[in-house]
Parts: structure tokens; sequence; C-alpha cells
């Protein structure tokens, strides 16, 4: 599904990334892991387009299409779709506004979605101006709801949010995924960015790798990783990569 | 209905732009959703019509004549020597505009209309006396528009307006003038014990210069003012727009609030409010746009005299951040209907107690700005 070469990435002048590769296949969800500043969300908004981000060498293919100097949008439209970690507080922007002007959903089906993750009253707030933690993960969830993007990048779905949260974005995500579909049949694809792990507790992913310094240094079975890492840190990414 | 004068064939006479540019200032010819109209072109009043029970519209001659005590009210909240342009229009020997009573304790939803058209003659001057009497709630929108013909042009106003004990004034007034026109309104509220003062202020399409600095004193106990004005400026256009509350008496509050862009002309927004009294409260709030290299200038003055007044001000002058447009073309959305989005979303305010009718007719005047963007 998502196939990156060789790619190297600029912000603000500087190389951030070097010589990523990676291969998502359709159905897989993948784990990125890394220690802060190691260039993990530079990666997601690289692949989603964002301007500052400048590729200098290297290619993403989407599903056989190369949407390297594609717009935001119209990488939007083939099917990507991304949860923010840090999204904007958008003054005077309804959430409800917001999804209306996403989607070709009518304002009750909009609504019906929103309780699904208990957004109903957000709808006629301003988009993220003060919510909470646990309340922007679920307007990210919610429009993501609406979007259903075939690959989804997630950046840290667990930070700020409380644990009554976690199970309830757990369950969405998973869905969004397809966790409930047979994997023959499961056509989406997702990366997620995570510090602690907490979300393989509600889905299952098929690959890790872990990020330092702009490179992917180790791939390998995600849980495995993640035990490396809480035992051991990242040092023994560091050394994997050079032996 | 009594009607004191009523020609729709001159308003039908008129031409489909001229036409159309009255409905963005909501003129409705056919009264659908009015229950009253006055409607004068130039110096001529055409228009007086008043369905309501318990509500007048009379042009302001006959209503001097018709009451005694509407003189108490004539030049009162505006003194005649303010500036030269009450000082124009003191010196008129034949004062044209609207004078709207509402009764006691007469309470109605649907708008009434008032339209000042600036056609054929260099300058329009109109004096409007809005007065609603002890417990009584009235609508008023406002329209104000020139002839696409007009080049050149000005239009002074005196709107005085008297919220008497626990009524409810809303009055909103939409422009729609042409980059030749300069307008001077020169507009003053007085408001009682538990009297509310809602001003709506709409300005989207390209004007010469507007000058104007609306003043309500709060002179009850819990008297409420809230002016929001929302503006666009586009190149050529000079909005020195301000709104001040003078808080002269317990527990009054006032709250001012301005949307302003600019495409490439120039937005003052000024705004003052002068706590004097217990427990009162204030708040200033400007937030402007640059879409295009121009000017906004935003102006928010805040004077407490005492330790019972709690007054606070905020202002923000900047682009569109480019990390929301790129949000929302993550979610799909281009670049164009991104911002587009975003704008909307700014110039959003919703007003708490506008009738719907009233709401659309701001939306519908964004809208067509919209389109400019």
């Amino acid at each position: 599904m998502l196939d990156i070469s060789d790619l190297h990435v600029e912000v603000g002048g500087t190389e951030k990334l070097h010589d990523i590769n990676l291969h998502i296949g359709e159905g897989e969800t993948h784990i990125l892991m890394g220690p802060n500043g190691s260039g993990k969300s530079t990666l997601l908004k690289a692949i989603m387009g964002f301007g500052g981000y400048t590729i200098t060498s290297g290619s993403i293919v989407f599903r056989g299409t190369d949407i390297t100097r594609m717009p935001i949008h119209e990488r939007a439209h083939l099917g990507i779709g991304m949860m923010f970690q840090h999204p904007p507080a958008i003054s005077g922007l309804k959430l409800g506004k917001l999804l209306a002007a996403t989607s070709h959903h009518g304002n009750e089906a909009l609504e019906a979605l929103a309780q699904t993750v208990n957004m109903e009253k957000f709808l006629t707030r301003d988009t993220n101006v003060g919510f909470s933690g646990g309340e922007i993960k679920r307007s990210e969830v919610l429009q993501l709801k609406v979007q259903q993007p075939d690959f989804l990048m997630l950046d840290e779905p667990e930070s700020g949010v409380d644990l009554e949260n976690m199970s309830l974005m757990g369950k969405e995500i998973a869905n969004l995924l397809e966790k409930d579909v047979h994997i023959v049949n499961r056509r989406r694809s997702g990366l997620i960015i995570t510090h602690t792990g907490y979300i393989l507790d509600y889905l299952e992913a098929d690959q890790g790798h872990v990020m330092i310094n702009g490179q992917i240094r180790c791939h390998g079975n995600p849980r495995e990783i993640l035990r490396v890492v809480k035992e051991k840190g990242y040092g023994e990414c560091l050394r994997c990569k050079q032996m | 209905m009594s009607a004191l004068q009523t020609d729709v064939g001159d308003i039908e006479r008129l031409s489909e732009k001229d036409r159309e540019r009255l409905a963005l200032t909501g003129l409705e010819v056919g009264m659908q959703n009015r229950c009253g109209s006055f409607f004068q072109i130039d110096q001529n009043v055409i228009q007086t019509t008043c369905g309501a029970e318990g509500i007048e519209m009379i042009p302001i001659k006959a209503a001097l004549e018709k009451y005694d005590w509407v003189k108490d009210y004539y030049w009162n909240a505006v003194p005649r020597d303010k500036d030269k342009y009450t000082q124009y229009l003191a010196k008129q020997e034949n004062p044209q505009g609207l004078v709207v009573i509402a009764h006691e304790g007469v309470k109605v939803e649907m708008p009434l209309q008032a339209c000042l058209f600036l056609r054929d003659e260099p300058v329009q001057h109109v004096h409007n006396l809005f007065i609603a009497r002890e417990g009584s709630e009235i609508n008023i929108i406002s329209g104000c528009a020139s002839s696409w013909q007009k080049e050149r042009g000005a239009h002074i106003g005196v709107t005085e307006i008297y919220v008497g004990k626990g009524a409810r004034v809303t009055s909103t007034m939409i422009h729609n003038w042409s980059p030749g026109i300069s307008v001077f309104p020169r507009s003053a509220t007085v408001i009682e014990e538990d009297g509310t003062f809602l001003s709506n202020y709409v300005c989207m399409q390209p004007v010469k210069k507007i000058d104007m600095y609306p003043t309500a004193r709060l002179v009850g106990k819990n008297a409420v003012a809230r002016f929001s004005s929302i503006v666009v400026a586009t190149p050529g256009s000079i909005l020195d727009l301000g709104s001040r509350a003078i808080l002269d008496a317990e527990k009054t509050s006032a709250e001012l609030i301005t949307r302003a862009i600019t495409t490439g002309g120039t937005v003052i927004s000024r705004g003052h409010i002068l706590g004097e009294k217990d427990g009162t409260r204030g708040h200033i709030e400007c937030k402007g746009l640059i879409l295009k290299d121009g000017v906004i200038h935003a102006i928010p003055e805040i004077e407490g005299t005492l330790t019972g007044t709690e007054l606070s001000h905020e202002a923000a002058v900047g682009k569109i951040a480019r990390n929301e447009i790129e949000y929302l073309m993550a979610r799909g959305l281009s670049e164009e209907e991104a911002t587009a989005t975003i704008i909307r979303g700014f110039l959003d305010v919703k007003i708490s107690g506008l009738p719907a009718v009233l709401q659309e007719q701001i939306d519908a005047a964004i809208d067509q700005a919209e389109s400019g963007f």
C-alpha cells in the first residue's frame, strides 16, 4: 500500500530524515517507536505532504501512485488520513461545520457518528478550542470516522488520554483499521507512533520500527521491540544497526 | 394593515441590479418576513407601513406632529452640535427619517425593516428615532445601500435609540455601498433599567469611507449592551469604526465584538468601555484577519474609575495560520475550500437572541462577500 524509498526530508534547511525505506502492505499495521525528536512525526507529516517538510530525494508511492509532490488534499482523496497529536485550535469554526465541510454526510448522520465517541455536545463548539487531551483525541477519531481513510497515520494516540478514554479510543482505532475483518480480507493499513505501546492492548500490529536520529534503525516484531526498549532503552537499537 | 404611505410601485420600478443590492441589505419588498417597512430613496420617503399592533413606524416629521413627547427624544441622545455632520443635519428644514415606537409591553419578534437608498442626490440625510417603551421588544433591520450607478455621494444619518425599562431592542444594520460613497452615521442609545440593546453591524462590500462611533449609555441598573461588527475592507475602503459603552448604573454590562477582514483596505476598530459604577462589567474583543496587505488597527480602550468595575479586552491581528489550512486539507479540502471554511468560521459570530431571519440575513451578506475572497 505504501512504499517509501530512499527518502530524505529537510525542515528549515536541515536534513531531518535520512534515507528512509519503509514498506507497509495492505491490511498491515506498523508501529513506529523512537526517542523524542528522532523524526517520527516528521515522517508522518512528510507522508501527508505538509509544507515545510521538503523532500530532497527519494519517493513516496501510495497504491502505485507517486505522491511525493502531491498536494495534501489529493493525498487525502487517495485515502491517506492522519490523527494529529497537536491539532490547531480553529477559532470560530464549529466542529460540526468542519465535519459537514469535509463529508457528504447529513447532519443526522454526523450527530449519530459523534455520539459513538461522546462528542455530540462538541459539534457546536469551536474546533479544538479549549478541548481537553481526551476531547482532542475523540475529536480526531470522529473526523477520521467521517473521512474513513484506507491508510491511517496516528501520532501518539495515547498521549493525554485517561484510561476510560483510552479504551474507547483503542476500540475505535481498531475499527478504523478493520481489525474486526479477517486478515485475508482486511484492506486498511496503519502507521502508529507510540511511546508506551498501550495501543497494542487494543489492536495487533504486524511490524515495528525504531527511528533514531532520523534513520530507521531496527525492524521487527512490535511487542519484542517494545520489550527491548522498555528493558534496555533505545541504546540497544542504536547498536543493532551498527553491527 | 395601517399604511400611512405605501407605494411599492416605486420599489418595483427600481432596476433589477438595484433591487439585488437592496435584497442583500435585507429589504424584502414582498414583506414575507417583515412586520413593518420604511423605505426612503434619497430624501423621499416612499413607503411606511406597519402591520404590528402596538408598533408604529412613522416618518419623523409626522411623528413630531403626532406626539408631543417625541420631541423629548429628538436630538437628545445625540447632541445637535456634536460635529459638522450633526450640525448639517440639524440645519435641515425638512428632516427625513423614521420613528419607530414600540408601545409599552408590546413584543414583536418579526423584524421591522428600514431601508435607505441613495440614488440620484449627492447627499442623503436621515434622522431616525427608535423608541422602545417599558417592557417592549423589537427587532429592526436597517439596510443601507446605494444604486449600482451611483459613483459618488454621501450618507449622513443620526439614529437615536431609547431602550426603556425592561425593554429589548435588536438593531441589525447591513451596509451595501459603492466605492465612491462616504458614510457618516451618528448613533447613540440610552438604555434604562433591565433594558437590553443588541447592535449588529455588517459591511462586506466596497465603500469609500465609513466613519462611525455609536455610543450606548447604560443609565439603569442591570442594563446590557452588546455590539457586534463584521466588516470587510476591500482595496480603497476606509472603515473607521468603533463602539462605546458608558456603564453609568450599577450592574450594567457591555460587550463589544468585532471581526474585521482586510483584502487591501483599512479598518480602524475602536472600542471604549467606561466603568463608573459598582458591579459593572465590560469586555472588548477584536479579531482581525489580513488576507491581503492592508491595515487593521485595533484601538481598544477600557477605563475604570472605581474598584467595583471589571473590564477586559483582547485583540489579535494576523493572517490565517498555515497549519489550520493544512489541517483541513488533510481532511480532504482543497486549499481554497479550507481557506473559505476558516474565514467563514472566523466571521461566525453567533449573536444570542438574534431572530433566525436576521441571522440568515447576516449569513447571506457573508455568503455574498465570500465569493470575493
